[in-house]
C-alpha cells in the first residue's frame, strides 16, 4: 500500500534502518551494515529533491488527502501559496499587524475590505497567517460564484480551501473550527475607480454577522492598505463586461496600453492590520433573526474597518515604500 | 401474523436483484415479488417474477392480488440506450411512477413505500453550496434526462405521501454507486484508459458502496425509517484523484467541445452520458450525510475514498501508471543520489 510507504529523507545515525526496497517488500535480505555505514549525510539539496519527488509521486498516484470542501493541503501548501509568496514578500513587502489577534484554535471570522481590482487582496491576507502566525492558520475565504465557473480558477479555489460565499459554507466551516474570511463589499469594493479608494462600499446584507451570530464565533476585521494601488481602475468598459458576464473590464494606466505589460501590478507597499475580535457568542444563536442587532454590528464592523484604514494612511509614509 | 409481502420493481436489473435476493433470505418474509419489463439476467430462485410494464393498471392488480404490504420502487432508470431512447425513458420514470403511485394509493394492504432517487435532484452548478443537505433546493434545477425525471418521480411521491400519511414513507438519494460489480456510466468511464474531463474543471466526487447501498434499501424496506436522506459515503474524491488512483491518465478537452466527444463515446456504446451528467463532471456535488447517520442511523462502512479503490482493485483496468511503477522511478533517483554519496565519503 503506498500509504504505509516512508521515505527517508534523513538516515543520519540511523545505521540499522532497512533500505527503502526492503521497507516495501518484507521478504526482502537486510544490506550488509558496512554499506550503510559509509554514506554521507544527504544533502541540502538532495533532500529537497527527496521531498519533491515524494510530492510528485502523491500527485501521480492521485494519494493525498482532501476535505468534503475540496481542500488540498498539500497541494495549497507546496504549490499554490509557494508560488505567490515572493510576490507578496518581496515585491509588495506585506507587512502583517495584529496577529495575535487571530485565536490559534477554533472558528473565526475575518472580515476584510476589498480593492485592487484583481482580488489580490485576500490572498496577501491569507499569507501571513499561513507564514507568521504561531498556529500557521489556512484561511477558508468565501468567494463569489464567479469564481467557482471560471475554468483553471475554480478548481484552483476549491484545492486552496475556498468555497462559496452562502451560509450553508459559512457555518459549516466555522462549525467544524475554521478560520473563515470574507470580503463584504464583493465586486463593489475589489471593482470602484481609483478615485473612491479606501472607501468602504456597502457591506452585502450582513449575511457574514449572521453566519458569525449563529455559530458563535468571533468577528475579526481586517484592513489591508496598498492593495488599492496594484492597479489604479480609471475606466471600466461596460459593453465588454456585459458581453463576456464579468462584473467589469478595468482601464488602468497601464492596461491594456501596454498589452500584457499592463498585467504587472505596480509595487505598492501593503500594510495588513488584524483588528481585535469582536466578540459574538455572549448575544446567542437567536440573534441571528434580531435584524436590528445584525444591521448594528455590521455597520460597527464596517467603521471599524474604516478608522483602522485612515489610521494605517496616516502611517504610510508613500504608496511605494 | 403472516409475513411480509414485499414489491420490488427494477428487478431484472442488477442492484435490484441482488435486493430482492437480500429480502428473500429474510426469515420474516414471506413473499418477494419482482417486477420488471424484461425477464431477470440471473436466477432469481424463491422470488416470485411478474414481467409488467408499471406503465399500465396491470401493476394495481399485481399489487392487490397478493397483497403487498411494502413496495420498494427502483426502476427509474439513468441510461437512455438501454430502454430505448430517450422518450421511452421518460416515460417508464415518470409514467411507471405514477401508474405504481396510483396503484399503492387505491391499495388497502400497501403501508410502506421506499423509493429509490439520486442526488442528481440538487442538479450540479457553480452556485451550488459545497454540500447539500436534505431541506436544500436545487440552484439550477436540472432540465434534462435522469436528473429532471428524478425531480418529477419525487414529486409525485411527495404527492402520494400527503394523499397517504399513514403509509410510511422513505426517499434515498443515493450519490453514484460503485464497487465490484456495479456497471453504471460512470464506472465504465472509469474504466477507459484515457479518461476524457473538461478542461480547466476538477469537480468533487462522492460515492457509496453497493454494498451499503443495498444495506441502506434493506434497512428502509425491512425497518420503519420514514423521510428524506441523503446517501453516500463519507469524504470526498477529485475527478483527478480518482483517475490517477485508478492508474489512468486525464484527457482534458476544451468545455465547447465536451458535448461532441460524449456523443462519440455513446454513439460507440463506451459511455452512455447525458448533458446533466457532462455538467456533473465540470461542478461536481457532494452531499451532506450526517442524517443518514444520526437519524437514519447508518453508517456506510466504506468512505468514498475506499469505495473507490474497491471498484478499482476488483477490475483489471488497463493501468497505464501504476503506483509500484512510479515509487520504483523515485527509489531509481534516490538510490543513484544515495550511491553517489557512498562514493564520495
Amino acid at each position: 500500500m503506498p500509504e504505509a510507504r516512508i521515505i527517508p529523507i534523513d538516515r543520519r545515525g540511523d545505521a540499522a534502518a532497512p533500505t527503502r526496497a526492503a521497507r516495501r517488500t518484507p521478504t526482502a535480505v537486510e544490506p550488509a551494515p558496512e554499506e550503510v555505514v559509509d554514506v554521507a549525510p544527504p544533502a541540502d539539496w538532495e533532500r529537497k529533491i527527496a521531498s519533491a519527488l515524494a510530492f510528485l509521486r502523491r500527485r501521480l498516484t492521485g494519494d493525498y488527502p482532501i476535505d468534503d470542501f475540496g481542500f488540498d493541503p498539500d497541494f495549497a501548501d507546496n504549490v499554490l501559496m509557494a508560488a505567490v509568496r515572493p510576490l507578496f514578500e518581496k515585491y509588495f513587502r506585506v507587512e502583517a499587524r495584529g496577529l495575535e489577534h487571530v485565536p490559534a484554535t477554533g472558528g473565526a471570522l475575518l472580515v476584510a475590505n476589498h480593492s485592487g481590482t484583481v482580488p489580490l487582496d485576500a490572498i496577501g491576507a491569507a499569507l501571513p497567517l499561513l507564514d507568521q502566525h504561531p498556529a500557521h492558520r489556512h484561511l477558508r475565504m468565501l468567494g463569489a460564484d464567479l469564481v467557482f465557473s471560471l475554468p483553471v480558477v475554480a478548481p484552483l479555489a476549491r484545492k486552496a480551501g475556498h468555497t462559496l460565499a452562502c451560509n450553508a459554507d459559512a457555518e459549516r466551516l466555522l462549525t467544524a473550527g475554521e478560520l473563515v474570511g470574507v470580503w463584504p463589499e464583493g465586486f463593489k469594493g475589489v471593482g470602484k475607480p481609483f478615485s473612491e479608494r479606501y472607501k468602504l462600499q456597502r457591506f452585502g446584507r450582513g449575511g457574514f454577522v449572521s453566519a458569525a451570530l449563529r455559530t458563535g464565533v468571533p468577528i475579526i476585521p481586517c484592513s489591508i492598505v496598498g492593495a488599492e494601488e496594484i492597479y489604479p481602475m480609471i475606466g471600466n468598459i461596460k459593453p465588454l463586461a456585459r458581453l463576456l458576464g464579468l462584473p467589469y473590464v478595468p482601464i488602468t494606466p497601464t492596461f491594456p496600453l501596454l498589452g500584457p505589460l499592463g498585467l504587472l501590478p505596480l509595487p505598492s507597499k501593503w500594510l495588513i492590520e488584524y483588528g481585535e475580535p469582536i466578540e459574538t457568542a455572549h448575544l446567542g444563536s437567536a440573534a441571528a433573526d434580531d435584524p436590528m442587532l445584525v444591521f448594528n454590528l455590521t455597520d460597527q464592523v464596517r467603521e471599524t474597518i474604516q478608522q483602522t484604514l485612515y489610521k494605517l494612511l496616516m502611517q504610510r509614509r508613500s504608496v511605494f515604500f | 401474523m403472516s409475513g411480509r409481502r414485499i414489491l420490488v420493481t427494477g428487478v431484472s436489473r442488477q442492484l435490484g436483484g441482488r435486493l430482492a435476493a437480500m429480502l428473500e433470505a429474510d426469515p420474516s418474509v414471506e413473499k418477494v415479488i419482482g417486477v420488471d419489463t424484461v425477464p431477470p439476467q440471473g436466477d432469481l430462485g424463491r422470488i416470485e417474477f411478474v414481467r409488467a410494464d408499471i406503465r399500465n393498471p396491470l401493476i394495481a392488480k399485481v399489487i392487490a392480488t397478493s397483497e403487498v404490504d411494502t413496495v420498494v420502487h427502483m426502476s427509474v432508470v439513468a441510461t437512455p440506450l438501454t430502454v430505448g431512447g430517450r422518450s421511452a425513458m421518460k416515460e417508464i420514470n415518470v409514467i411507471g411512477t405514477m401508474q405504481l403511485l396510483a396503484a399503492c394509493q387505491k391499495s388497502a394492504s400497501v403501508r410502506k413505500l421506499v423509493v429509490k432517487s439520486t442526488t442528481a435532484v440538487y442538479g450540479s452548478s457553480p452556485k451550488d453550496p459545497a454540500l447539500f443537505t436534505e431541506d436544500m433546493e436545487p440552484r439550477a434545477i436540472p432540465r434534462s434526462g435522469y436528473a429532471k425525471d428524478s425531480v418529477e418521480v419525487e414529486g409525485y411521491v411527495r404527492g402520494f405521501g400527503r394523499r397517504r400519511p399513514d403509509v410510511v414513507l422513505s426517499l434515498l438519494r443515493f450519490t453514484n454507486f460503485i464497487g465490484p460489480t456495479v456497471d453504471t456510466p460512470l464506472t465504465r468511464y472509469f474504466a477507459l484508459p484515457v479518461v476524457p474531463t473538461v478542461l480547466g474543471f476538477d469537480p468533487r466526487l462522492q460515492f457509496i458502496h453497493e454494498d451499503d447501498g443495498l444495506e441502506v434499501l434493506r434497512l428502509a424496506t425491512m425497518t420503519d425509517r420514514p423521510g428524506i436522506v441523503n446517501v453516500g459515503g463519507d469524504g470526498v474524491l477529485l475527478l483527478s484523484q480518482a483517475i490517477r488512483r485508478a492508474g489512468h491518465v486525464p484527457f482534458p478537452i476544451l468545455s465547447p467541445l465536451v458535448q461532441s466527444v460524449g456523443q462519440v463515446l455513446r454513439r460507440a456504446g463506451m459511455v452512455d452520458f447525458s448533458p446533466e451528467q457532462m455538467r456533473f463532471l465540470q461542478h461536481g456535488r457532494v452531499a451532506d450525510t450526517t442524517k443518514l447517520r444520526e437519524r437514519f442511523g447508518f453508517t456506510p462502512r466504506y468512505s468514498t475514498l475506499e469505495a473507490f479503490d474497491h471498484f478499482i482493485a476488483a477490475r483489471t483496468l488497463n493501468t497505464v501508471l501504476t503506483p509500484e511503477r512510479i515509487a520504483g522511478i523515485e527509489d531509481a533517483v534516490l538510490d543513484t543520489l544515495e550511491r553517489r554519496r557512498t562514493v564520495h565519503a
